[in-house]
């Protein structure tokens, strides 16, 4: 008998509780059912490939549902019930514009990119970083994204930038680097120190209209699309879309933009670094020659 | 399982009783399904989070850091082996809205059902049921930073009559040096479990413990659980994603005791003067999936082995114990693993239990020969447990688990029985959180569970305090279903 009550209780429970899960789930669905989290028709297909793992969107969507609607919303328009209290705000997928590529300005990004964007979170926002997703999972992660806009069905991803090697990092190609930074006026939203503090600063706006503040490089954090020279010879090659960081890939040269991330790297004092140090001891002994960067010293900044 | 047990003359031990029972669970899962599900499914379900305390300041769903609360998945672990920080600018209490205030609280209004046979009652023996609605302990939970790579928890914990205890308190030194392979804890905390019970997905009475993180060979004076929080000092460290893990605390002879004592009530035994040590280990690895289709998951293996003491005699003054002394060691190793395949997830755990032959005579000072037959009580055993993911909101679950003792205290052991105190428990659960809003979760927990327990009264559930028959096997149930929520 004992037994018997036992298998019939576990029947009965198991039939219920099973019963429950499939009509919630259903119910669930059905709620759901205009949203284009469940119901955009490239789910079922769109896929990514990152470094021969093959990302599908219809796994994708679930771990969206998971991790990622509360910023970004459940329409991908980056307006999560978490939008609101988040600076800056979450990336609107609907409209494929992305900060961290690798492919021109106004191109799409490769999927390696997306990627590297979920694997590396972005630092200076509420963005974390999702390595301890499995890389199948951001794959995954990365078809879905994809299916938000109708551009991935229409455009390629742009080719990626070749970044050459880099080239030696001496006082002269740092002081060439300040020159530059004095003379494509980067001073005007990062400031004359790096921090922040130029007189555009206080008016720039994303293509959103929302106000966005440029990268602060004193405080030594780890810059927006990555952590190392190449990384930052992209960010100012291919610009951050949708901010009014612009790409310099047609007004520069690749040894000049070398010269350019050299002397930024001296910007960020609270991170201690090769540039930063060779910079220093040359400014101990020829600081009173340089010219300060800013208006007054216009073209001249050496 | 199979053995009989005698029928208690108790009159509510009828089989009209246990039908009444079974239809009570079927009606109330039913009416769950019927009205609640409506009601729920009216919710913007695709559109909802749950944000208690971390959430809260770091905007993410609460499904991000748990497979299902308060079970973590890897990106919660990740969290958490950061010292509660995404290692991004936004750690520091400086971005705190100022209105912020990091603490969540979680209580389960319940309805449950009790029954546990072979019970003795004044009256003569028979089975023991109670039945009725119930509160389960609240938690009121605060953590978070203290400032960048320093973190806290401070968790007082009641249980139902709102006795009040510190279940854990402790602060936390995290990323020393700049390596995640350097984290140092120091307070009273919950071991580095690989499968956690202060995390896990039950709440009944007989399945809402892990039967083997509790378990003592019967006679033995040994109140170790391996299960319960410590006191002491943890060196702990993780790779970047938390894949390979390790540990090494360094913890108090008292089973977490505060005040010199065994235990955090008053009124406990005094505790010894020595030190345990807990060691664990674990690696994660991605299993990759058939060609053209997605991985399986994250798989984890990891083996744990606590070195304790416990003292075999007390220093006294006019009969008061005011210290244990003579200590004699004992031990615990095992394996354990999170298991994953899509949307269906595995837990086994196998332990290792070795105790002095001390533990088996209680008051015997381990200065004193021991007596003919006295030997090591040991024994092992662990569980298997399986949940299924529907979706982030419901999770079907079950576990079995046994337990088998190796060596009873003394080899003509009085119950006359090598079984003396083996368990065997199976437990099958649903949890449905139909709400995941951005300040609060709730699930709703349904669960059975069913134990055998050979000559000894359960471990949890009901009891008399004495069994009727030593040799027969005790078998005691729980029906359980209570609305479990989170702020």
């Amino acid at each position: 008998m004992t037994l018997k009550n036992f298998a019939v209780t576990f029947a009965l429970g198991s039939v219920v509780l099973l019963t429950a899960g499939a009509r919630v789930s259903t119910a669930q669905s059905h709620v759901n059912s205009p949203d284009p989290l469940l119901g955009a028709p490239s789910v079922a297909t769109e896929t990514s490939n990152v470094a021969g793992v093959t990302g599908h969107a219809e796994e994708g969507k679930h771990l969206y549902r998971r991790f990622c609607i509360g910023c970004h919303g459940p329409d991908g328009n980056g307006q999560g019930m978490n939008a609101q209290w988040i600076d800056p705000q979450p990336r609107d997928f609907t409209e494929a514009t992305f900060k961290c590529r690798s492919t021109p300005t106004g191109t799409l990004p490769t999927d390696e990119d997306l990627y590297n964007a979920i694997t590396r979170g972005f630092v200076t926002t509420n963005m974390p970083s999702w390595r301890p997703l499995s890389p199948q999972q951001r794959a995954d992660l990365v078809a879905f994204v994809k299916t938000w806009s109708p551009r991935w069905a229409h455009e390629k991803p742009g080719t990626p930038l070749n970044i050459p090697p880099e080239t030696a990092i001496t006082i002269e190609s740092i002081l060439h680097g300040r020159g530059l930074y004095q003379k494509l006026e980067c001073w005007k939203c990062h400031g004359p120190t790096g921090n922040a503090d130029g007189p555009s600063a206080a008016t720039l706006t994303d293509s959103k209209g929302i106000p966005i503040k440029p990268f602060n490089f004193s405080t030594g954090d780890r810059f927006m699309c990555g952590d190392t020279n190449r990384d930052l010879y992209r960010i100012f090659m291919t610009g951050l879309d949708g901010s009014p960081m612009p790409s310099f890939a047609d007004v520069i040269q690749p040894n000049d933009a070398w010269d350019l991330v050299h002397f930024l790297r001296t910007l960020q004092v609270a991170l201690p670094n090769q540039e930063l140090t060779l910079w220093q001891s040359y400014k101990a002994a020829h600081g009173k020659e340089l010219k300060p960067i800013g208006p007054d010293t216009a073209g001249g900044a050496q | 399982m199979s053995k009989k047990f005698p029928e208690g003359a108790n009159p509510m031990n009828t089989k009209w009783s246990r039908w009444k029972t079974i239809l009570t669970c079927a009606f109330l899962s039913l009416a769950i399904v019927l009205c609640d599900a409506r009601a729920a499914s009216a919710l913007p379900a695709g559109k909802v989070m749950a944000i208690p305390a971390f959430a809260r300041k770091y905007g993410l769903p609460c499904s991000a850091c748990h497979t299902a609360w308060p079970e973590l998945n890897n990106f919660g672990q990740v969290f958490r082996d950061n010292g509660y920080q995404l290692m991004n600018d936004r750690d520091s209490p400086i971005w705190q809205n100022p209105s912020y205030f990091p603490i969540s609280f979680r209580i389960t209004p319940n309805w449950h059902r009790e029954t546990t046979t072979n019970q003795a009652f004044d009256t003569g023996n028979g089975t023991l049921t109670q039945a009725g609605f119930d509160l389960s302990g609240m938690d009121l939970w605060s953590a978070g930073t203290l400032y960048k790579n320093i973190s806290f928890v401070l968790l007082p914990s009641s249980d139902p009559t709102a006795v009040w205890h510190f279940e854990a308190a402790f602060i936390r030194f995290d990323n020393l040096k700049g390596s995640p392979w350097l984290n140092l804890r120091f307070g009273r905390f919950e071991m580095d479990n690989l499968i956690s019970e202060k995390r896990f997905l039950f709440l009944s009475d007989n399945g809402g413990l892990y039967q083997i993180y509790h378990f003592n060979v019967p006679g033995s004076i040994n109140n170790f659980g391996y299960g319960d929080n410590q006191i002491g000092v943890e060196l702990a460290g993780h790779s970047a994603n938390s894949y390979t893990r390790y540990s090494v605390a360094v913890l108090s002879s008292n089973e977490g005791g505060v005040n010199f004592t065994t235990d955090v009530v008053p009124g406990a035994p005094p505790a010894g003067r020595s030190y345990d040590v807990n060691l664990a280990f674990s690696q994660a690895f991605n299993a990759p999936g058939p060609p053209g289709e997605s991985g399986f998951g994250q798989e984890r293996i990891g083996a744990f082995a606590y070195i304790g003491q416990r003292p075999t005699n007390y220093l006294t003054e006019g009969g008061t114990q005011l210290v244990g002394i003579n200590n004699k060691p004992f031990y615990r190793i095992g394996f354990a693993g999170d298991l994953s395949y899509k949307n269906f997830e595995l837990l086994p755990l196998f332990m290792y239990g070795h105790d002095n032959p001390y533990y088996g005579i209680p008051g015997l000072a381990s200065t004193t020969p021991l007596p003919l037959g006295a030997q090591a009580p040991t024994f092992y055993g662990g569980f298997l447990e399986a949940h299924y993911y529907f979706n982030p909101q419901n999770v079907a679950l079950a576990r079995f688990e046994q337990i088998n003792v190796g060596q009873q205290a003394f080899s003509n052991s009085t119950t006359g029985s090598s079984s003396n105190g083996n368990i065997t428990a199976v437990t099958f659960g649903y949890r449905w959180y139909p709400i995941m809003f951005s300040r609060a979760g709730v699930a709703l927990d349904g669960e059975f569970s069913r134990v055998r327990t050979i000559g000894q009264e359960p471990l949890g559930g009901i009891s008399s305090g004495n069994v009727a028959d030593p040799t027969a096997a005790t078998w005691s149930n729980s029906i359980f279903f209570g609305i479990d929520f989170d702020f």
